[in-house]
């Protein structure tokens, strides 16, 4: 486990130190073209210099400093979270819950304003946002408990309605003198690159809330997760402790909106989650996994957009999010594409040499297993390919389980005990099958295939005591052996 | 009249045609995301489609809409497969590989569009919040007439969705209901999938381009899952989600008018106030829905409580005559015994009394001689039931009382004689209390 986080954290020290030396080759690049007219079309990059780097590299800058502390902070806090909801398989509560926080943000702003206050000020809208929030997710689980419609028709019906009703408000607040909705725009889009020292702590309570809240209810989240029926039986408060958890992604939501905006905060919430459930089985791992990859997505995400001025820094935390969730789900290695391709791959290869040992065993079983064999005569045994069969004859020989005689096939001693072991528990199997399960001798040939090559050792023994009569050397086949058609 | 004073037919008109249209071409195939539970994809795709429109402006260098409509719907589709692939490749669950998609995508986008935004308008907020106020300014001429571009588009669309939905109306069904009956049966059910992801991206991106995405979004679910509180059958259900629509896109305008005057504002934006009005719709379908409203399922059950109550009151006032009468039944001894709570109790004497099945003098309820009948027979299933019970299915004396007390509220003649025969027309139950006769008559 401490071996991916080192990975990962090696990863991005290595992003972080190649990054100038080739910024370094495009600077020369880019200052011979940096003279040329900005056409309507030009969208070339002029690379800022190494000294620029080092600057944002090394958080000289206040503001950057700022920035990339409160954007790493909410990535970790948001992973963390967002473990616990993707198992609970809550994934897009915090979708419906950020665009439920927009009428209530227009309403504070309304009401206060009308009360002659800061309309304003980050306390009341925070306010506002919190209580629309809360009563989206209310409405989505009375929703989904009381009607007959399902969990995805509630999120969407929530999400549309409240966030039409923000904006029918947002019209109204563009007519008030004070009005202006501009500042609360930044809601939705973000504003990453002007967060103040007053939103970074706020980021920085907020996340150390749901970390430590996470880690004392770990077990009792775990549990909620994955049983709650269970959960429920031995007298958790489950109501309870999902309201806690609806909570902490309430929280985190809230504090990211402004942060990298409404639509960017629902990725922060999904992906380093989903990206994590690669790696590994355990939920603890996940967890750490998933706070980490929030956090380094937060922190490259938040450097790139203060390097390259181009690049807004909310998008581009998730992009970096979204790199991450790509190479997890090709390399992870516990659910990964590539882990899960590999594994079958193996499983097909050493089914193959288990069906080609067991079909020279039973050709050869009356006469003499020394003998060789034809290619010709081995191909109608079973339905493979010519292609499948040559190349698993290439590999038992490499294994040294036969030998090639000229056209011709013979076992080794290593590969006749093998076969020998094989047969055995294919044929174990087949009188198992015939004496307990009554199943037609004409059909055990098949279904015993499709066990045998993951028998244990065990369970060979247990059929042994189980059919009472010790077979010691191998069984006659219960059934006719199929001929070379 | 100072109601709609602002109202213009040659504006107002268009709009909520053009809102109308955009409410009936997205709930149209709502009623299929909502049955194969992809409600969500109609909010994913309209996010999602930023980058096609970026790409579309970078190959065609301008901001003509056939380009970017082309653009916007590959990767509206392309919104849908992905998350399709994630889900089935990566092994995600649903709700999470459409959230890493979208907003992906959607990051993808907003950093392309801020690379063209110097030179070019490609205002976010237009996109969010749609332009539907503007639809009228902008018209062709279509013979004499000067109609809308974005009524023309819609109702293409609408048309469209229409077609699919009447042509396709046997496959939508049994791919939405049964996939693996579907498949069996010999219809292309991955066919029929991606044709309606296709149609759902066209409806969202033309919608998008003149009435704004809050709109189609809410348009896609909220109309049919109005519907589906309504109904039971598909096709009354899509006709229902169809009549919501345009009810919500008409309501809306004029509550964007109105309701905003109320409070000394001029009007607000229409495509919010009719996502609005589809919400208090949606919301009264679930309330008063005669079949599956929350309202009427708990007056239903607060029906069947009170009388089962009933039920409870009467024998338990025929136990009372029956062996000790020292015991009086007042309101507060019965509430003591029968576990109910006050108020219930009141009601359910009152409505005995008011059914002459009871009678009060000095605080004391009494059975009358109508309230005897009843309650014998009550009595009467109660412990031919514990009898069968014992009889037949060896329960433990001590569990008897209560499984017959649950029984014996839905227990009718019928059932009575049978259970009689079953136990062989006993006398006494298997606690030793005598079962009165079944009432001669009827």
């Amino acid at each position: 486990m401490t071996r991916f986080v080192c990975l990962l954290l090696l990863a991005t020290s290595f992003v972080l130190l190649c990054a100038p030396a080739i910024a370094f080759a495009e600077t020369i690049h880019a200052a011979r073209e940096i003279d040329s007219q900005q056409s309507l079309t030009d969208r070339s990059f002029s690379f800022p210099e190494w000294k620029h780097w080092s600057r944002v590299l090394f958080l000289k800058d206040y503001n950057t400093r700022i920035v990339v502390l409160g954007t790493t902070l909410l990535g970790c806090a948001a992973g963390m979270v967002g473990s616990f909801t993707l198992l609970r398989k809550r994934a897009l509560m915090g979708d419906a819950l950020s665009h439920a926080t927009l009428p209530g943000i227009a309403l504070a702003f309304i009401i206060v304003t009308a009360q002659g206050g800061n309309g304003k000020s980050l306390g009341v809208l925070l306010l506002g946002a919190t209580i629309t929030g809360l009563i989206g997710i209310a409405l989505i689980l009375m929703i989904r408990n009381m009607t007959r419609l399902k969990e995805d028709t509630a999120l969407s019906a929530v999400l549309s309605v409240f966030f039409g009703a923000g904006v029918a408000l947002l019209g109204v607040i563009q007519q008030m003198k004070e009005g202006h909705a501009a500042g609360l725009e930044s809601f939705i889009y973000g504003k990453t690159a002007s967060m103040g020292a007053a939103d970074t702590q706020l980021i920085a309570g907020a996340a150390a809330t749901c970390i430590i809240a996470c880690l004392l209810l770990f077990k009792e989240f775990k549990l909620l997760c994955f049983d709650d029926n269970f959960a429920g039986s031995s007298g958790f408060p489950v109501v309870s402790l999902d309201m806690i958890l609806m909570a902490l992604v309430v929280i985190v939501t809230i504090v990211g909106l402004q942060a990298v905006g409404l639509i960017l905060m629902i990725a922060l919430l999904v992906i380093p989650a989903a990206a994590a459930r690669f790696w590994t089985e355990s939920l603890l791992k996940m967890f750490i996994i998933s706070g980490s990859l929030g956090a380094i997505s937060g922190f490259i995400g938040a450097e790139m957009s203060a390097i390259f001025s181009r690049l807004p820094s909310g998008a581009m935390i998730v992009l970096v999010c979204t790199l991450f969730f790509v190479i997890s789900m090709i390399l992870g290695t516990s659910r990964g594409v590539l882990q899960r391709y590999l594994r079958r791959w193996r499983l097909n290869r050493s089914v193959d040499r288990q069906h080609l040992l067991r079909a020279i065993y039973e050709t050869l079983e009356s006469q003499e297993l020394s003998r060789a064999i034809s290619f010709d005569q081995l191909l109608p045994k079973r339905s493979w390919s010519r292609m499948r069969l040559l190349s698993e004859i290439r590999r038992s020989q490499r294994a040294e389980f036969i030998e090639c005689v000229g056209d011709e096939i013979r076992l080794t001693g290593r590969g006749r005990v093998e076969a020998a072991r094989l047969t055995r528990q294919h044929r174990l199997w087949e009188l198992y099958l015939i004496t307990h399960a009554e199943i037609a001798p004409g059909r055990v040939d098949r279904d015993a295939d499709a066990i045998e090559h993951v028998l244990e050792p065990e369970v060979v023994a247990e059929l042994e005591v189980l059919l009472e009569s010790q077979h010691p050397t191998i069984p006659e086949s219960p059934h006719e052996l199929k001929e070379g058609k | 009249m100072s109601l709609l004073s602002t109202w213009v037919w040659e504006l107002d008109g268009w709009i909520v045609l053009a809102g109308s249209l955009c409410a009936v071409a997205a709930a149209l195939l709502g009623n299929f995301l909502i049955l194969r539970r992809l409600s969500m994809l109609g909010d994913a795709i309209t996010h999602a489609i930023l980058p096609g429109l970026a790409v579309a402006f970078f190959i065609s260098e301008s901001r003509s809409s056939l380009p970017m409509f082309i653009g916007a719907v590959i990767v509206g589709i392309l919104t849908a497969l992905f998350t399709e692939w994630i889900r089935k490749v990566g092994k995600v669950d649903e709700g999470a590989s459409m959230g890493v998609v979208f907003t992906s995508l959607f990051a993808l986008g907003l950093v392309m569009i801020v690379q063209a935004a110097d030179h070019v308008d490609l205002d976010a907020s237009c996109v969010l919040y749609g332009a539907i106020e503007l639809t009228p300014l902008d018209t062709v001429e279509l013979g004499s007439l000067e109609i809308p571009r974005a009524v023309i588009v819609l109702g293409t669309v609408t048309v469209l969705n229409l077609l699919f939905v009447v042509l396709f109306f046997k496959e939508l069904k049994i791919t939405s209901f049964d996939p693996s009956l579907a498949t069996s049966s010999g219809f292309n059910s991955s066919l029929m999938h991606y044709l309606l992801m296709t149609l759902v991206a066209i409806t969202a991106v033309a919608s998008f381009e003149s009435v704004g995405n809050i709109l189609v979004v809410a348009m896609f679910v909220v109309p049919p899952a109005a519907a589906y509180m309504l109904t039971d059958r598909l096709g009354v259900m899509i006709a229902l989600s169809v009549v919501l629509a345009i009810v919500s896109a008409v309501t809306g305008h004029i509550a964007a008018l109105e309701v905003p005057s109320w409070f000394g504002f001029r009007s607000t934006t229409t495509a919010g106030m009719m996502a609005v009005c589809a919400g208090i719709i949606l919301f009264l379908a679930a309330t008063f829905s005669p079949r599956h409203g929350i309202l009427i399922k708990f007056v239903r059950r607060r029906v069947l409580a009170w009388r089962i109550l009933a039920d409870d009151v009467i024998s338990l006032l025929y136990r009372i005559q029956e062996r000790d009468k020292t015991t009086p039944a007042t309101p507060t001894a019965m509430r003591a015994i029968l576990l109910a709570d006050f108020p219930s109790l009141l009601i359910v004497l009152r409505w005995l009394q008011w059914r002459e099945q009871i009678e009060q003098a000095a605080g004391v309820y009494a059975l009358t001689d109508a309230g005897e009948d009843a309650a014998e027979q009550l009595v009467r299933s109660h412990r031919l039931w514990e009898q069968y019970l014992a009889d037949h299915a060896l329960v433990d004396t001590e569990r008897l009382h209560d499984k017959a007390e649950s029984f014996e509220h839905f227990t009718d003649r019928q059932l009575r004689e049978q259970l009689n025969q079953a136990t062989d027309s006993p006398e006494l139950d298997p606690h030793g209390t005598p079962i009165p006769a079944e009432r001669e008559g009827e």
